[in-house]
């Protein structure tokens, strides 16, 4: 049985090495027929899942954009990233005193400062535990599935301080109704939803425009390219590196803070967050900041209108399936094209 | 090299020491005693079957699996759909139900024979499912299959639950048949079930010695250390994979098959990522990666030291109290206390990262020659085979 696994196995592989061009031009351009079904199925049946999709997915994106980042500055797969954004949750949840409310949100200034507090904690405990774990095991010349593995470490440790600190009970910064409002097209919205879409866009914003407009953000994109190339140039590697980190942190902090405000925050949700995160970012195409928010996006998008349309067989019609969808996106993706929709070869 | 031994003999005897001191201490009779010990060994041989399975994916090939807990789930519901009878009743709802525990006649071996078939079948399940998930993710770059793992891991749980005919939902499978169990009385039973875990852990041990020391095993090795030039000398690098990949997660599905059998009654809760999967990982780094007995040593230090911090819990008030350090505890908040069990969870993390920081090849370590033909002689000058917690920077 072995032997007939193997070949199986082996002629799978030979198929997809001859026609690995072709499956990706396919693919490809199936892959942007089936986005633009999505989204026309979404706006035609599914209008409030998939406003609901572009809430979810811009929250998405804000932690996607980090695991891009840091897989391409850093190249390794950062497993601590969903629970760091529920840590980020937590911390805001402690900064949080209250405050009133600004206009109809649920919160007021409050909440401003908690996500400012909380931003800086994330990014200067990203550099501490840089520091402490990644950058030893950096300067050892480790492969990147070790650090892989520890950061798979520094999740469990960040999930039991949540534990310890916050309880492993469900969340909330701000309880009691908070109605939806009626806009055009028979969509609701809550005050809260669009505040949580404007931050997200408004973030990405930032990130892009140091990216792309400053001195920094040149550098970081170099050694993302090609770090050896970016260290004899004279960019200072462990710079770019710090920058990384705090832009990843400071990003998973309000993506967290996002999530919390849009449904709560519990400590186990961190890890199973990944899914849909790498999903985003794979999609993407890991390293493409831009892919990102595309793939966290499609990602957002499709977990709810799959979810909205109600066909007799799942994933539809089934909230427990949103996973699931996620890591049909991944697979799909994986097979066709897995460098991503935006990756570079 | 003596020092090498110390190591790892002083932390399993530090463990024992514990386990033993702390338990002969809280028993009340000597039976209470042996009987703890016994369902602590069990559930060591248990995890250990784990760890095997991880081993030979990670320790040897270099593969990385974040859901571990996705093949332990298959094969306990595998083996348990297969074992058991038919549902009785409208309102537990399940497939399969083979009966091959009793429904076997003269074969049951009081059964012995369904237990068999059923850890066979789900040894074949998870290879099938492992066989599934690695066509699209083991080609590419390693980081892609630990998140297909991980997200299969998701996907199965969430079937379980939501699927209510297939596995009962949420509720769950109970009266998983147990092997041997009418020979002797219900107290007496974890006795016989130590025994077959620990024939099983055995078995399984002595199968990847086997294999680990044969040609197969060493391309693996050569795999994880140096793909490139493995494939030069003409090896087939993505069907070894494939086959280190299916072999571990069989291996996984038959540990799930073992602890189903123990338990008696599976939900889909039982299957969290914390004990199928993150403190799977804490054993293998702690015990060495790419060594069999250091994966064994690593889930009985591991699940040790996790035992020893739970027993220690209901004595931390007498000994802060022996300390004068009871005004301390006081002024903590009240809640804080009933969440010390979470310190354990931080230790495992910390375990892992510490091991790989400060000691890369865990308490054992990595044998250098698994040949059973190279000169015993060029050892003392073959360089050191790095374990892959030190592995090359890949370029």
């Amino acid at each position: 049985m072995v032997r007939s696994l193997t070949r199986t196995a082996a002629l799978i592989g030979r198929a997809r090495r001859e026609y690995a061009g072709q499956v990706e031009q396919v693919g490809t351009v199936g892959l942007w027929l089936l986005i633009g079904l999505l989204l026309v199925v979404g706006v035609v049946y599914a209008r409030q899942y998939l406003v609901t999709g572009i809430i979810v997915g811009s929250i998405i994106a804000l932690g996607a954009l980090g695991i891009t980042l840091i897989y391409g500055i850093l190249k390794f797969g950062h497993f601590a990233h969903g629970d760091m954004m529920m840590f980020g949750a937590y911390v805001a949840l402690g900064a949080f005193v209250g405050g009133g409310s600004i206009g109809p949100l649920s919160f007021g200034w409050g909440m401003i400062l908690a996500i400012f507090v909380s931003m800086t904690a994330l990014g200067a405990g990203s550099i501490a535990i840089d520091r402490l774990v990644y950058r030893p095991l950096r300067q050892r010349g480790s492969s990147a599935v070790v650090l892989a593995i520890a950061s798979l470490g520094v999740a469990i440790v960040l999930r039991a301080v949540m534990l310890l600190w916050w309880g492993p009970d469900q969340q909330l910064y701000v309880s009691g109704i908070h109605p939806a409002k009626d806009f055009p097209f028979d969509i609701k919205l809550k005050p809260d939803q669009i505040f949580i879409v404007a931050t997200a866009f408004l973030l990405m914003t930032l990130v892009y425009l140091l990216l792309f407009r400053t001195k920094m953000g040149k550098a970081m994109r170099a050694m993302s390219d090609n770090a050896d190339l970016a260290r004899v140039t004279g960019i200072d590697t462990e710079q770019v590196v710090m920058w990384t980190w705090i832009i990843g942190g400071a990003l998973a902090a309000v993506a967290g803070i996002l999530l919390g405000i849009q449904s709560n925050m519990k400590p186990e949700l961190g890890f199973t967050l990944l899914l849909p995160l790498f999903a985003g970012a794979v999609l993407g195409g890991l390293g493409s900041p831009q892919g990102a928010f595309v793939g966290a996006m499609i990602v957002g998008i499709s977990q709810e209108v799959f979810v909205g349309i109600d066909l007799p067989f799942p994933p539809f019609g089934v909230p427990g399936y949103k996973p699931a969808v996620a890591f049909g996106i991944l697979i799909l993706i994986l097979l066709v094209r897995p460098r991503g929709l935006f990756g570079k070869t | 090299m003596a020092r090498d031994r110390l190591v790892p003999l002083l932390a399993v005897a530090v463990i024992t020491f514990g386990i033993v001191g702390i338990t002969a201490n809280d028993s009340e009779s000597l039976n209470g005693f042996i009987s703890y010990l016994t369902v602590f060994i069990t559930t060591v041989a248990i995890f250990a079957v784990f760890a095997l399975g991880l081993n030979v994916q990670w320790g040897y090939t270099g593969i990385f699996n974040f859901g571990i807990v996705a093949f332990f789930m298959v094969g306990a519901y595998t083996s348990a759909l297969v074992t058991k009878s038919p549902s009785s009743s409208e309102f537990v709802r399940y497939v399969g139900g083979l009966d091959l525990a009793e429904g076997l006649g003269p074969l049951n071996l009081e059964g012995l024979t369904g237990f068999v078939l059923g850890a066979l079948a789900a040894a074949v399940v998870s290879g099938i499912v492992a066989f599934l998930v690695a066509i699209p993710a083991l080609r590419l770059r390693e980081d892609y299959l630990a998140i297909a793992t991980i997200g299969i891991a998701e996907v199965f749980r969430r079937i379980a639950i939501e699927e209510e005919g297939l596995v009962n939902g949420t509720r769950g499978l109970t009266g998983i048949p147990r092997p041997l169990h009418d020979l002797v009385s219900p107290p007496d039973y974890k006795y016989i079930y130590l025994a077959i875990a620990v024939v099983v852990l055995v078995i399984i041990f002595v199968a990847i010695e086997r294999a680990a020391r044969s040609p197969w095993g060493r391309v693996l090795k050569a795999i994880r250390e140096d793909e490139l030039a493995t494939a030069a000398s003409g090896k087939n690098i993505f069907a070894f994979r494939m086959q280190a990949f299916v072999l571990g997660a069989m291996i996984m599905g038959i540990g799930g098959a073992v602890y189903s059998a123990n338990q008696g009654s599976i939900v889909p809760d039982t299957f969290s990522h914390f004990f199928g999967t993150f403190i799977i990982w804490a054993m293998l780094m702690v015990g060495g990666s790419g060594s069999n007995r250091g994966a064994i040593v690593g889930a009985y230090v591991v699940w040790g030291f996790w035992t020893i911090a739970g027993l220690i819990q209901p004595h931390v008030p007498q000994v802060a109290e022996a300390l004068r350090l009871d005004s301390i505890r006081s002024d903590l908040p009240q809640e804080l206390e009933a969440r010390t069990p979470y310190v354990r969870d931080l230790l495992i993390g910390l375990l892992i990262v510490v091991v790989l920081l400060l000691r890369p090849n865990g308490l054992v370590g990595e044998e250098r020659r698994v040949s059973l033909f190279a000169g015993r002689e060029d050892e003392r000058e073959a360089p050191q085979v790095r374990a892959p917690a030190t592995g090359s920077a890949e370029e």
